[in-house]
């Protein structure tokens, strides 16, 4: 993985809330085995007409979104399946964070397993940047802070996952490097 | 000793490492699930790394998403060559990790949460996970179950271990008694409507009280199932007499003296008296209807015999938004009532609504009546073994004399992966678990709802109450 420290970029805004998964990559995109590839299938069923058009009046076709990297959503971003294709649809596209007032918990955890940061603002700062679409921001992993114009937004990251994003380390070198403790865990599981 | 949850039980019996202020505890997963769709990408994660399956003893693999369900199909009918090669590829996966797989056509194939506690692989007090998010419902054993996505069925195949930020506890208490034609569906379909569809974010809810000790492990697994449409990760229900009479008749519990053992440990989980929750809140079962969602998340759900709200009424602009963009989509009015409302599908199945009495209580409904014209109703059981305890009891005559289709088991339009889909514009009153846009075929719209519903609504080609049909 890359590391990320630092993100500058326009927001792309899809202001309603509750956007679950299946609208983020529909089920019929999960026959694949791969992961690579994923981003022309992003908001399939939102992006483009029955006749595979792209809708002029969804965000993420209008110009100004190209090379946008932070996406700004309602609240309760990422709720229902587990499916992980999800932040890889967006990744692939070119997100690299999201940003809402609430983040669903398995969607937050599978972005930070792949470079995309859930930042989650308070309402206030989150509505601030939902009525500013093209909005520039700066989002700073050390100060875990958003800086838009006049405003400077603390988010809460997990220091683990920070320390992983910072570093481009992923979580499965930490687990394995656990070996030791978890084999001593099954070996007193056995005697219980 | 400080009063503890049942959460709380079972999540310290299962930290290898506890957490600290740097870094997530690492917690013990004692069963592995796995189906061919969220795997993979995880199994490649090992090839490339050179990694075996730490346990393979502790995992199990079933074919459920993308297999056709179409009645003595079998893999002849796999129409999709993306299907069929992702298929092959959790073939290839478990024969060279040595993973136990009930591959399609197989006795014990059938839907990941129907199988495992069907087996008797789903007991109390054990850690669960699965790359699905309906886990959930194994928690209705005592078990902390959740889904995860697949880089964390990579860390779980490679070391039987997760890393997890210990969840906070909310505690459902339903009390009363649920009247007659209100079901487990309808209660949990109640609480999403309550709480909200992230309204459980961040919690473990555990389902207490004298109507969640009345349910049957059977309507448990319905409720702890969409736990996830609440936005938890997990949902629990305490383990009791029910559930060690479910799990002795299964073939995988504990037997002999192992049992007695089980036993004790067992009935050492239920929550401590007194044992602090961080969150709460109390419903009255017996002021249950049958519920009927009318919009695009689960939480949009109102008792059947109600209409549908009126945006205007709705004071927050996001909700209100939300609420108008739903209708939309769902081409319903403001203020015109549910019921009555035309259908052109009937789905009765998925991990949700697909076990043995979840097809009584449809055949209950169907038995002696017909189908309405013009509307295609499709049963599908969880699983090879409820396919065959239905068919030795004949329900699937009482379905296909009422000119609805007996299929063969899998997650089917569920989740529409496999063909079983909706039209575009198509309504369908389903007893799955999401009516997200599109979720069973694009541009089709879902009304979830009791099993006892959806088959009113076959019999009706309308919606309606259930409980007008009853006998």
């Amino acid at each position: 993985m890359e590391p990320i420290r630092r993100i500058v970029s326009r927001t792309v805004v899809l202001p309603q809330r509750d956007v679950d998964t299946d609208q983020i990559i529909p089920a019929r995109y999960l026959k694949t085995t791969q992961r690579a590839g994923l981003g022309a299938a992003l908001f399939a069923d939102w992006r483009y007409d029955p006749d595979g058009r792209p809708r002029p009046d969804f965000p993420l076709n209008q110009p100004q979104a190209a090379g946008a990297q932070v996406l700004v959503a309602g609240a309760n971003f990422g709720c229902g399946s587990s499916r992980e294709h999800a932040p890889w649809a967006l990744h692939d596209f070119g997100f690299r964070a999201v940003v809402s007032s609430s983040i669903a918990d398995i969607f937050r955890s599978n972005a930070l397993k792949n470079g995309l940061i859930p930042v989650v603002l308070d309402p206030a700062a989150h509505e601030r940047l939902l009525s500013s679409p093209g909005a520039q921001v700066t989002i700073d992993l050390e100060t875990r802070t958003l800086v838009a114009g006049g405003l400077t937004a603390p988010f809460p990251l997990d220091p683990f996952a920070r320390h992983c994003l910072m570093n481009g380390v992923d979580e499965l070198g930490f687990l394995l490097s656990q070996s030791g403790e978890i084999a001593a865990w099954e070996e007193a599981a056995c005697e219980r | 000793m400080r009063a503890r949850t049942l959460f709380e039980k079972v999540w310290d019996a299962h930290v290898v490492r506890p957490e600290t202020a740097d870094s997530p505890a690492v917690l013990y997963v004692d069963l592995h699930l796995v189906h061919e769709v969220t795997s993979p990408q995880a199994f490649e994660v090992l090839r490339e790394r050179g990694l075996r399956v730490r346990r393979p003893d502790k995992t199990v693999a079933t074919m459920d998403h993308s297999i056709p369900t179409t009645p003595g199909g079998g893999r002849f009918a796999i129409a999709d060559p993306q299907a069929a090669a992702q298929l092959r590829r959790l073939e290839e996966n478990c024969s060279e990790f040595g993973i136990e797989l009930h591959a399609l056509g197989s006795e014990g194939q059938g839907i990941v949460h129907v199988i495992g506690p069907e087996m008797g692989l789903t007991q109390p007090g054990r850690t669960i996970v699965c790359g699905d998010s309906h886990t959930s419902t194994h928690g209705a054993f005592g078990a902390l179950a959740f889904g995860v996505g697949t880089s964390e069925v990579a860390h779980v195949l490679a070391t039987q271990s997760v890393l997890q930020r210990r969840p906070r506890t909310f505690e459902i208490r339903v009390d009363g008694q649920l009247r007659p034609g209100v079901t487990a569906k309808d209660l949990i379909l109640a609480v999403i409507a309550r709480i909200g569809v992230g309204g459980g974010a961040g919690h473990v809810l555990e389902y207490t009280g004298s109507a969640v000790r009345a349910l049957s492990m059977e309507q448990r697994m319905t409720v702890c199932n969409m736990s996830i449409e609440a936005g938890a990760r997990a949902g629990m229900i305490a383990p009791d007499d029910t559930t060690f009479e479910y799990l002795a008749k299964t073939p995988r519990a504990p037997k002999g003296a192992a049992w007695d053992r089980a036993l004790t440990a067992w009935r050492a989980l239920p929550s401590d008296a007194g044992a602090p929750y961080d969150a709460a809140v109390r419903i009255d079962a017996s002021e249950l209807e049958p519920m009927i969602t009318y919009g695009t998340n689960p939480g949009m759900a109102l008792p059947v015999g109600a209409r549908v709200p009126d945006p205007a009424a709705v004071s927050d602009a996001a909700a209100r938004a939300s609420l108008e963009k739903a209708l939309r989509y769902m081409d319903l009015r403001p203020g015109q009532p549910l019921i009555g409302q035309k259908v052109d599908v009937v789905f009765i199945g998925s991990c949700t609504n697909s076990r043995i009495e979840d097809l009584r209580g449809a055949a209950s409904v169907l038995r002696g009546r017909k189908v309405a014209k013009g509307v295609r109703t499709l049963v599908v059981p969880g699983s090879r073994r409820v396919k065959q305890a239905a068919e030795a009891e004949g329900l699937d005559r009482v379905f296909t004399d009422a000119g609805a289709e007996w299929r063969e088991p899998g997650c089917s339009m569920c989740i529409a992966m496999n063909g079983d889909q909706l039209e575009p514009g198509q309504y369908a009153v389903s007893t799955s678990n999401r009516n997200f846009e599109g979720r069973q075929g694009k541009g089709g719209r879902t009304f979830l709802a009791s099993p006892l519903t959806a088959a009113a609504a076959a019999v009706a080609g309308r919606i309606a109450d259930p409980r007008e049909l009853a006998r």
